[in-house]
């Protein structure tokens, strides 16, 4: 019995267990730690597969050691709870605590430490690490694609005009806000479309035309999705509206419409837009593959964008319909005014999560040989003087992608809770 | 008569709409096609393809017809979903409950394999497995063993093969092995229901579904041997191994991208369904004496599957579609194969591109509507 007591920790000799058990965990980190940065292994006179599991027992015996219930002790009882409430936890924790020590030196010294970023062609990058020196040079081909240097100014313009426009909803006077919608679904689309063409495309005002086969990197990955977030939502609302309709012909032209878009993976709708849509054009018409590629995906979204609306749509409460009938409004008057403000309330979850799977779609068009940002990258990658360098590429393409779509999630989250009304 | 016209005359301009668009398309088509002197038609199916593939499930060769291309395509695509399938499910669910987890390590480790997997495009994180990880494996002379036999190179991982006697022998046990649980399970249930008696169905079915295929060994003749992949020299510098099975890298690439990626979303579904379940839920049937294994088995999990499987269902579906980005990386799924080779050969452009959509169309259609039907019988019956 008595041994068994010794192994229960309990508050009366608290201090002992403590000491010793977070003693034995300093020991298991210390190995790792060792092992980990400066290749030394402590525990080299164990034998066998004793050496690699040695700070794993150690670390485990001291937490189960420290593991005491209402210690008194507030961080003792903070880490207890949080990292430490079983054996099975207990493990898990240092685990997770190992394998992130480990794996730290190994990137640390390939992203940070030996990778290059000065010179500008291949042969400054001699070291082991990253070469951050690619990306240097190749940066303005990531962002703006094959668009004449010279000319980049007029895309930033367009962009910081295109971004100032969307802003101008805000500040809207009072007696004006009631535009607010014709102004984003109608006026806004247009102006942007005429601003990007104008400026990117030129050919008038004294700016030279630039086709849209030079035109990629990034600054094409956000026009494509512009354009498509834009479109993609009045037509979804059509949809959806469409798909609850009373009206037997109307309905099954909604269904028919969104059940094919959904069933169908993008990359083929693309295909469709670059090789079969033209045999549907008359004969002497010219669409630029750009406005096909962007009618495609948009065609696309909007489904999904009707099928979350719906959702929306579907959750409201039969008594809204009633109310608003019986004060005499009419099917427009009702879903403007009644429906479709509460509905949309409801699904801007959804919405953000549609507009996020397109921006995350856009770099498909690389298919349809549009070089965005992957695009771009793989015409980089098989440059002759730059080979072997994917790996870096393919990590600066994500790190971008992963900051606008983490930034889009959160900010949705925020919408989400603004417009969050108790009922 | 108002609320006619008003009935009649949106529809009717809808219909019109729809058949003055489709008519438009086809007119253009028409004469686009006869002015270039192709001419409709699904022949073209039963010509010989005279085109290669690198990775096929069936016999195929370049002597074989288009419509056996197809297949080619369609099982590769259905091979890499699957696989994939499984592995995101398993993933999922373990990222989903540990984001659940009491513990503060584990339950921000899983959000943040979440978010960062979640929001990295898909097409990238296969470009960045097949391009960069994947081709910084070693060549198939240096590379070393993985649990004795198998081995990872940058050509492609290698496996063992399984060669068997009697296979259909051992099949056989399998399905009688599955149709006696069901009996079994039906028989419980009414045990149940009429005496009140519990019999450990979970266990029994485990057991007869390893028992059943292992007698089939002893007394149906059945043999399994495995063929193991040995190194062989080709020239001077150029090895590879021969026997066993490989499978190409851009298999491996594909189903590492997708099942990573949709983990995130199944992890996502798992999370709300067990959360979903309401305390009381678990509060009342621990407070009519189940223990907590029943409260678990007979409460939470078939509330938490009811939210968890129409959601999960469809990241199935998404990731089969999603699959389709296997052209980029030239893995010979139906795209590849079929609206990409045969298309470039044929030209049969509108005839290809409407088989592939309807390809996918069929199979999702298909899952939704047995999806649709699940949820109808599953659906809490409320009076």
């Amino acid at each position: 019995m008595q041994t068994l007591n010794f192994l229960k920790p309990n508050r009366d000799n608290i201090k002992n267990y403590s000491i010793t058990g977070s003693l034995l965990i300093l020991v298991s980190l210390i190995d790792v730690i060792s092992n980990a940065f400066f290749k030394i292994n402590l525990t080299s006179f164990l034998p066998g597969s004793l050496t690699t599991l040695f700070p794993l027992i150690i670390g485990l015996i001291g937490l189960n050691m420290m593991r005491i219930d209402y210690s008194g002790n507030k961080t003792l009882d903070l880490l207890n709870k949080n990292i430490n409430t079983n054996n099975f936890n207990a493990l898990l924790t240092l685990l997770i605590l190992f394998s992130i020590i480990k794996a730290l030196p190994q990137s640390l010294s390939w992203m940070i430490l030996d990778a290059t970023i000065s010179g500008d062609s291949k042969d400054a990058c001699t070291g082991t690490g990253a070469c951050w020196t690619y990306i240097k040079v190749w940066f303005r081909r990531f962002m703006y694609g094959m668009y004449p240097n010279e000319f980049h100014w007029r895309i930033n313009t367009a962009f910081i005009l295109v971004i100032a426009l969307g802003f101008v909803g805000y500040f809207m006077k009072e007696n004006l806000k009631k535009y607010l919608a014709l102004y984003y679904v109608i006026i806004y689309p247009v102006i942007a479309y005429l601003v990007i063409y104008y400026l990117i495309s030129g050919g008038s005002f004294g700016l030279q035309w630039v086709e849209t086969g030079a035109w990629g990197g990034l600054s094409l990955t956000f026009i494509v999705s512009f354009f498509c977030l834009i479109f993609c939502f009045p037509l979804g609302m059509i949809f959806a509206l469409g798909r609850r309709s009373n009206l037997p012909a109307i309905k099954y032209i909604s269904i028919c419409y969104i059940e094919f878009w959904r069933g169908v993976p993008l990359i083929t709708v693309l295909f469709m837009s670059s090789v079969m849509f033209p045999m549907f054009l008359p004969e002497d018409f010219f669409m630029d593959k750009l406005v096909r590629v962007i009618i495609a995906i948009t065609l696309f979204e909007a489904a999904y964008c009707a099928e979350v609306i719906r959702g929306g749509l579907q959750s409201l409460p039969r008594g809204q319909y009633d109310a608003a009938k019986s004060l005499g409004m009419g099917y427009w008057k009702m879903h403007i005014f009644v429906i479709l403000p509460q509905a949309l309330k409801l699904v801007i979850p959804g919405i953000a999560n549609t507009f996020l799977a397109l921006v995350k779609d856009t770099p498909l068009i690389f298919v349809v040989g549009l070089a965005e940002l992957a695009g771009m990258l793989a015409l980089a990658k098989t440059n002759p003087k730059w080979l072997g360098f994917a790996m870096e590429g393919y990590i600066f393409a994500s790190i971008i992608f992963w900051i606008i779509c983490y930034a889009m999630s959160k900010y949705s989250y925020n919408l989400e809770a603004k417009y969050k009304t108790e009922r | 008569m108002n609320t006619i016209i008003k009935k009649f005359i949106p529809q009717i301009l809808a219909i019109l709409i729809v058949i003055l668009i489709f008519g438009f398309l086809t007119l253009n088509a028409q004469t686009n096609m006869d002015n270039r002197g192709i001419d409709f038609g699904f022949g073209f199916l039963s010509q010989e393809s005279s085109f290669d593939v690198q990775f096929s499930l069936i016999e195929y060769s370049g002597s074989d017809s288009y419509a056996r291309a197809f297949l080619v395509g369609l099982l590769n695509t259905l091979l890499v979903s699957f696989i994939s399938i499984i592995i995101c499910t398993i993933l999922g669910v373990i990222i989903g409950v540990a984001r659940l987890s009491s513990n503060y390590l584990i339950k921000n480790s899983a959000a943040w394999y979440v978010e960062f997997f979640r929001n990295i495009p898909l097409l990238l994180q296969i470009f960045f497995w097949y391009y960069a990880a994947l081709r910084a494996l070693p060549m198939p002379e240096k590379a070393n063993a993985w649990f004795g036999v198998t081995y990872m190179t940058v050509k492609g991982y290698y496996i063992p093969a399984m060669v068997w006697e009697n296979l259909n022998v051992f099949l056989y046990c399998g399905l009688a092995a599955i149709i006696s649980i069901f009996v079994l399970r039906n028989y419980a249930i009414k045990l149940r229901d009429t005496e009140g008696k519990q019999i450990p169905v979970f266990l029994y079915s485990v057991a007869l579904l390893i028992v059943l295929p292992l007698l089939s060994f002893l007394f149906g003749g059945v043999s399994l041997e495995f063929e193991i992949p040995e190194l062989k020299k080709l020239s001077k510098i150029s090895y590879i191994y021969e026997g066993g099975i490989s499978l190409p890298p851009e298999l491996i690439a594909l189903v590492l991208a997708l099942s990573l990626y949709t983990s995130t979303f199944v992890a996502e579904c798992v999370r709300a369904g067990i959360e979903g379940v309401s305390k009381g839920q678990k509060e009342a049937a621990a407070s009519v004496g189940l223990t907590p294994n029943q409260v678990l088995k007979l409460v939470i999990m078939p509330q938490a599957l009811r939210i968890i499987i129409p959601p999960t269902t469809n990241q199935y579906l998404n990731l089969t579609k999603n699959s389709s980005l296997a052209a980029a990386i030239a893995y010979p799924d139906l795209v590849l194969v079929f609206a990409g080779t045969a298309l470039m050969q044929t030209g049969k452009a509108i005839e290809i591109v409407s088989i592939t959509m309807l390809t996918y169309l069929t199979i999702s259609l298909t899952i939704a509507a047995i999806m649709n039907w699940y949820n109808k019988k599953i659906e809490i019956k409320e009076k």
